[in-house]
């Protein structure tokens, strides 16, 4: 048998023979076998669909004996991109946080390994985009990338050969910076509030971000976890006698506030 | 004929004699739940010719649930106060956990006892859902013509007109989308970023016990677990347990919660390593209602124990049906010595306050410096 040297998933090819007899032939790949008799001295049609899958591929002749040949299937050109984007939420201003892995796949869904370039590309609002070419190793292309200064979305995109896939990240604010609070006392209580609470790059942290108000009266200890709302949290605390107040939020403290008595 | 009619009262005078004795036993230690509100059978109830008598029979009114017996026999200060006011003060109402609650038993001591009045102190033994509950009360009696009445000077909740409180809260919904066809990666969500921020392990009474503190340092909300597993010197696991309600599972970004696991009848020597392992989940959440902790303030109970009391201040619009206290304590490093938990009986209405009180093991009280109290709720109605 004399089968081709080199074999693209998906065409059609034909295995030589030799001799004179009538035979039986196999042929076994990675995904599927095929088995068919055929007249030795004549070349062996192999249609398309049967060599889809990728991979190494034994063809076997039987008559009064068996003989055997290997070949192996490469992938087709690259038709599709598959892009891994992790994390889906990540802080910004933070190094290497964001990494992005494509695996180029053929139309038969193998994983292409010839080496190819992939062209990776982000934006973001309010940022120039960028890009970056990335060659593949056995199939697959990857960077990491540090977050942006700016809260929002990070579009992510793969392309090769004029195929593209997109994915979004959502670049969320990091820890507050300069929590500041300030209060007055009403008519029951003592309403607190925060200023608007930023991260240090100077994005809005998101809402609903606990912010715990402490207001200490001697040994006496009054707290609220307040969220974050529209940027300030709020809370109402029940003091008569004069207080220190107090915020934290994560392992961020605030500045103290000394309120009178009643 | 004569030996029959014999045997048949015979039969009656046993059965009257068997029903009077068993109506007249007082203990409490046996009660009836579920007997019908009224004042049913009360010439066969037991004299108040004792401050103990009258406090022993009240409870088993109470017990009983009889409520018209309970209320006719106390001594009643305010006369404002109705039957269902009391009725509610003892069985809670808005769907507390005094709602599901019944009294087991009860233990009367004497404080104080003069010809005219006395002081009772009553270790009253709940069965709640959420496990046994006890409970000290005491008790205020007088005596009138030759019988002890326990004083009741509650004053009853003022009768306010129905308010419409503006409630303007935060909400998180999981939005997944039509998924059927989409790219394999495409709809991919991290779970949010928790991290369990200290543990410390010790041996107590019942067992060993793993405590610390969890932070959520996402900007979602999650659902959180804390499991951990004793393991031995050789390796092999001992047991392993999760938090379970000893912790604050929805936790708002930043927010931090104590944790603590018990492991009853399992001695720390035994144990070598301890493996933690927090699971964090992206759940639908809220941030209503915030409940203020004010007034906290280490102190000492009746009994002499040490006990962290304060007040919850419901700030939000939502009825708080189970208030959850979960306290941790630390010393003056800043390490979490002990973590301790209480359920609130009454439930929690807007913009109204409920007392609670914590308990500390004595050995602890010297070592504490400070705490962080966090309240945990279970609502009935979905914000």
């Amino acid at each position: 048998m004399r089968p081709p040297s080199s074999v693209i998933a998906g065409n059609s090819i034909s295995i030589g023979t030799t001799g004179s007899a009538a035979a039986t032939f196999y042929l076994i790949g990675p995904a599927s076998s095929i088995k068919r008799s055929v007249d030795l001295g004549k070349d062996i049609p192999i249609v398309a669909n049967n060599i889809q899958s990728a991979g190494n591929y034994v063809a076997i002749v039987c008559a009064s004996s068996c003989t055997s040949s290997e070949f192996f299937v490469s992938a087709a050109q690259p038709s599709s991109l598959t892009l891994l984007v992790h994390p889906s939420r990540a802080p910004v201003a933070q190094k290497d946080v964001i990494s992005a892995v494509a695996l180029n796949f053929d139309e038969f869904h193998n994983l292409a390994m010839t080496p190819a370039g992939v062209d990776f590309h982000l934006s973001a609002q309010g940022v120039p985009p960028i890009s970056r070419a990335v060659e593949s190793k056995g199939g697959i292309s990857w960077f990491r990338m540090s977050s942006g200064k700016s809260a929002g979305p990070l579009q992510v995109v793969a392309s090769i050969d004029g195929v593209s896939t997109r994915r979004v990240v959502e670049e969320v604010a990091s820890d507050p910076c300069n929590l500041r609070i300030k209060g007055q006392r009403t008519a029951k209580s003592i309403s607190v509030e925060t200023d608007p609470i930023r991260d240090c790059a100077g994005n809005p942290v998101p809402d609903g971000t606990v912010v715990t108000f402490t207001a200490r009266d001697g040994d006496q200890v009054s707290t609220v976890d307040a969220p974050v709302k529209k940027d300030v949290a709020r809370a109402e605390i029940d003091a008569k006698g004069p207080v220190t107040i107090s915020a934290a939020s994560g392992v961020v403290m605030g500045n103290e506030l000394r309120m009178s008595g009643q | 004929m004569r030996r029959a009619l014999s045997l048949v009262i015979i039969i009656v005078v046993v059965t009257a004699a068997l029903l009077f004795l068993g109506l007249r036993s007082s203990n409490g230690s046996n009660g009836i739940v579920g007997v019908a509100s009224g004042a049913a059978l009360t010439g066969f109830s037991s004299s108040s010719a004792t401050p103990q008598q009258a406090t022993n029979n009240f409870l088993l009114d109470v017990q009983r649930r009889n409520w018209g017996h309970a209320f006719s026999s106390i001594d009643r200060k305010n006369a404002a106060l109705t039957q269902q006011d009391f009725v509610d003060e003892w069985m809670g109402a808005n769907g507390g956990l005094r709602s599901y609650s019944s009294l087991e038993r009860f233990d009367v001591r004497p404080l104080h006892a003069t010809d005219s009045d006395a002081q009772m102190r009553a270790h009253l033994h709940w069965t709640t859902p959420v496990g046994p509950v006890d409970d000290v009360r005491d008790f205020h009696l007088t005596r009138a013509d030759g019988q002890w009445k326990v004083v009741w000077d509650e004053t009853p909740p003022p009768n306010e007109p129905a308010q419409v409180i503006p409630v303007n809260y935060l909400r998180w919904d999981l939005v997944t989308g039509n998924a059927a066809g989409a790219q394999w990666g495409s709809r991919n969500v991290d779970a949010p970023h928790v991290r369990i921020v200290s543990m410390n392990a010790v041996n107590s009474e019942e067992g060993s016990v793993v405590m610390g503190e969890v932070v959520n340092e996402d900007t979602i909300p999650a659902f959180v677990n804390v499991h951990a597993t004793l393991v031995d010197a050789s390796g092999n696991p001992i047991d392993d347990e999760s938090s379970f309600d000893k912790i604050l599972h929805i936790l708002l970004p930043k927010q931090v919660s104590p944790y603590r696991i018990d492991f009853p009848n399992v001695s720390l020597d035994k144990v070598k390593n301890v493996r933690m392992d927090v699971k964090a989940t992206l759940v639908p959440a809220s941030s209503d209602p915030v409940i203020g902790v004010m007034n906290q303030k280490l102190d000492n109970d009746a009994q002499g124990h040490s006990v962290l009391r304060g007040d919850l201040l419901n700030e939000g619009g939502q009825v708080v049906n189970i208030p959850h206290v979960i306290v941790s304590f630390y010393d003056n490093s800043g390490k979490v010595v002990w973590v301790s938990d209480g359920y609130v009986e009454k439930a929690l209405l807007p913009q109204e306050s409920e007392p609670f009180a914590v308990e500390l093991p004595k050995s602890l009280a010297g070592k504490v410096h400070n705490f962080h109290v966090v309240v945990n709720q279970y609502s009935s109605q979905t914000a």
